[in-house]
């Protein structure tokens, strides 16, 4: 069996809704929901560059690049954030974050 | 592929940001805190500076950067409104910013970065530069919210706004891989070249509508609206001006550029989800806004009506929808601004308070901030003369015009709904006893507010010079 455009792109979608349940479904801890985005951003890029190869362009392998450099920016800048919040709060379990309501 | 260099020049505005904020984050690496007033300053005069460009560069439909850079008329307007917001939003904080202890020389900087991504995204015509202006944006917002890091609200405001705006910028992205696997390109000019016959796939629509819910993320619409109250309400409140105004202006020009130069050809996709989108906002923004006490909450569910307003005027998809939408932006920044700089003078002694209740008497204690915040009031609920009422109209008009009738209708009796709640706050300004009295305005907000109030109420003595601006911004996407 050859691997085709289509299992690339279901590989990609599953773990596209993985991320997006990661985030909803999640009640404990942000930083599963971290991780969660960074699975979003895989899925992503695996749909581009599957694409690129698969029509032999190459700007889909380009703007992968981009987004990975991106991804890596947004993790730290997520963990910073969180750390101030920890050290305000004491946790970082989802359900704790409710000082805003309405 | 040419590969003769990039015409520089259109980018002037761009790439003075960027050199003067790398400047600037030099000189408070080396200098320290003790540069913040300095930094401030500078930070302000490369944003005026900016303006000054971008109003004098040369406008050509032709993009430049391999595709990727537009400098038409329409991000010559949507440019000058995002920095205007800028600049007042940043002139806006620095007194409330020593006053609560958090003056940090990086604040201005990271207001400049998200300036510069907000450049870019209006420019942006292929889906790479657009997605990354809208990250440099977005990255630097979700530090500014939380630049307040010992507060409780602030952190935990800017740890919402990140988890869901990395959310939105992934459901962005996987729609744009799903454009680019299905169209071959990511040129804005190239996707609509190959969509022109009207053709569409299950894979283009998918991909379609995950980069419609990316932007309606963006610009805080319904169903993709529910960070906006709590963002809003914990942030800073200066910081929740820029969020509110140029934010909003920015996140709008790249929703309108990408649906009018990239799905041209399949306008029946992608409309059906902006008027859902649009009647939802319209809703909620009515509705939910009702039973608030909190100003700055008040305030998060105006904009997310507004939004839907400006959604009215994209939906018909025409020149005139456009030239709606670019009055709408233009006179929804100003009337922000305006009541921004209002709750910003809402403080009692060293105390800022934000909730409607304090407003109770203010036509007693200070007659001319009641007067014009109760017009600014009056303007975003849409009662003529006020500029407000002249945004709605052009929105409703150009729908009207398009054939959807039905939409301008349900907005127009939102619109109405809406009314009462802007209504409610004029009650408690001009007829309840006051509880508390104000200190004195401080310089930034008293010319932010007379800036802004002074547009909002003599807007309808000569409306062409903004009409005609806007008319030029539509041409330039058809």
């Amino acid at each position: 069996m050859t691997v085709s455009l289509e299992h690339y792109l279901v590989v990609a979608a599953i773990l596209f809704t993985l991320g997006v349940f990661g985030i909803f479904l999640n009640r404990k801890n942000v930083i599963v929901i971290l991780m969660s985005i960074e699975l979003i951003l895989l899925a992503v890029n695996i749909n581009l560059v599957a694409f690129s190869t698969h029509m032999g362009d190459l700007t889909g392998q380009v703007f992968a690049l981009f987004v990975l450099t991106v991804a890596a920016a947004e993790a730290a800048i997520g963990l910073a954030i969180l750390v101030v919040y920890f050290r305000n709060r004491g946790t970082i379990a989802v359900e704790d974050i409710n000082r805003m309501k309405g | 592929m040419d590969a003769s260099l990039p015409h520089f020049a259109l980018a002037l505005p761009e790439i003075s940001l960027a050199v003067g904020s790398l400047v600037l984050i030099v000189l408070g690496a080396v200098l320290g805190d003790r540069a913040t007033s300095l930094i401030n300053g500078l930070a302000l005069a490369l944003i005026a500076l900016a303006t000054a460009l971008v109003i004098g560069a040369p406008v050509t439909t032709e993009p430049t950067f391999g595709g990727g850079f537009t400098a038409d008329a329409f991000a010559r307007f949507m440019k000058v409104l995002a920095y205007v917001s800028a600049f007042a939003a940043l002139a806006l904080s620095f007194d409330y910013m020593k006053r609560e202890n958090f003056a940090r020389y990086e604040y201005a900087i990271l207001v400049v970065l998200s300036t510069l991504g907000m450049s870019l995204m209006v420019s942006a015509s292929d889906l790479i530069s657009l997605y990354l202006g809208l990250e440099l944006q977005s990255l630097a917002l979700y530090v500014i919210a939380a630049i307040h890091r010992d507060d409780i609200r602030s952190t935990e405001a800017g740890l919402k706004y990140f988890v869901l705006g990395a959310l939105s910028s992934g459901m962005l992205l996987y729609g744009a891989s799903l454009i680019y696997g299905t169209t071959g390109a990511v040129a804005f000019a190239d996707i609509a070249e190959t969509l022109k016959d009207g053709e569409t796939s299950l894979g283009l629509v998918f991909g379609i509508v995950f980069l419609l819910a990316g932007f309606a993320f963006k610009i805080s619409a319904v169903p993709f609206h529910m960070w906006t109250p709590d963002v809003y309400e914990g942030a800073p409140t200066p910081i929740t001006a820029f969020f509110a105004s140029a934010t909003k202006v920015a996140g709008v020009a790249m929703f309108v550029r990408a649906v009018s130069e990239a799905l041209p050809g399949v306008v029946t996709e992608w409309r059906q989800v902006v008027v859902f989108v649009a009647i939802a906002s319209m809703a909620l923004g009515s509705f939910a806004a009702i039973g608030q006490k909190n100003l700055k909450r008040l305030m998060a569910y105006s904009s997310i009506g507004h939004m839907g307003y400006v959604l009215v005027g994209l939906a018909a998809g025409t020149p005139e929808g456009v030239r709606g939408v670019a009055i709408y932006a233009a006179i929804y920044v100003a009337m922000t601004l305006g009541a921004f700089a209002c709750i910003l003078s809402m403080r009692v002694g060293d105390r800022y308070v934000e909730s409607i209740d304090d407003l109770a008497g203010l036509s007693r204690t200070k007659p001319a901030m009641a007067f014009v915040l109760a017009m600014i009031l009056f303007s975003l609920a849409g009662i003529p003369p006020l500029a407000g009422f002249f945004a709605k109209f052009y929105v409703f008009y150009a729908a009207v015009n398009a054939g959807l009738t039905t939409l301008a209708v349900i907005g127009f009796v939102l619109s109405v709904v809406g009314a009462f709640y802007y209504l409610r706050i004029v009650k408690i300004i001009y007829f309840d006893e006051p509880t508390v009295e104000f200190a004195p305005m401080t310089p930034a907000a008293k010319a932010v507010l007379t800036i802004a109030g002074g547009f909002t109420i003599l807007y309808f003595v000569y409306p062409a010079p903004l009409t005609m601006a806007a008319t030029a911004a539509a041409q330039s996407l058809f």
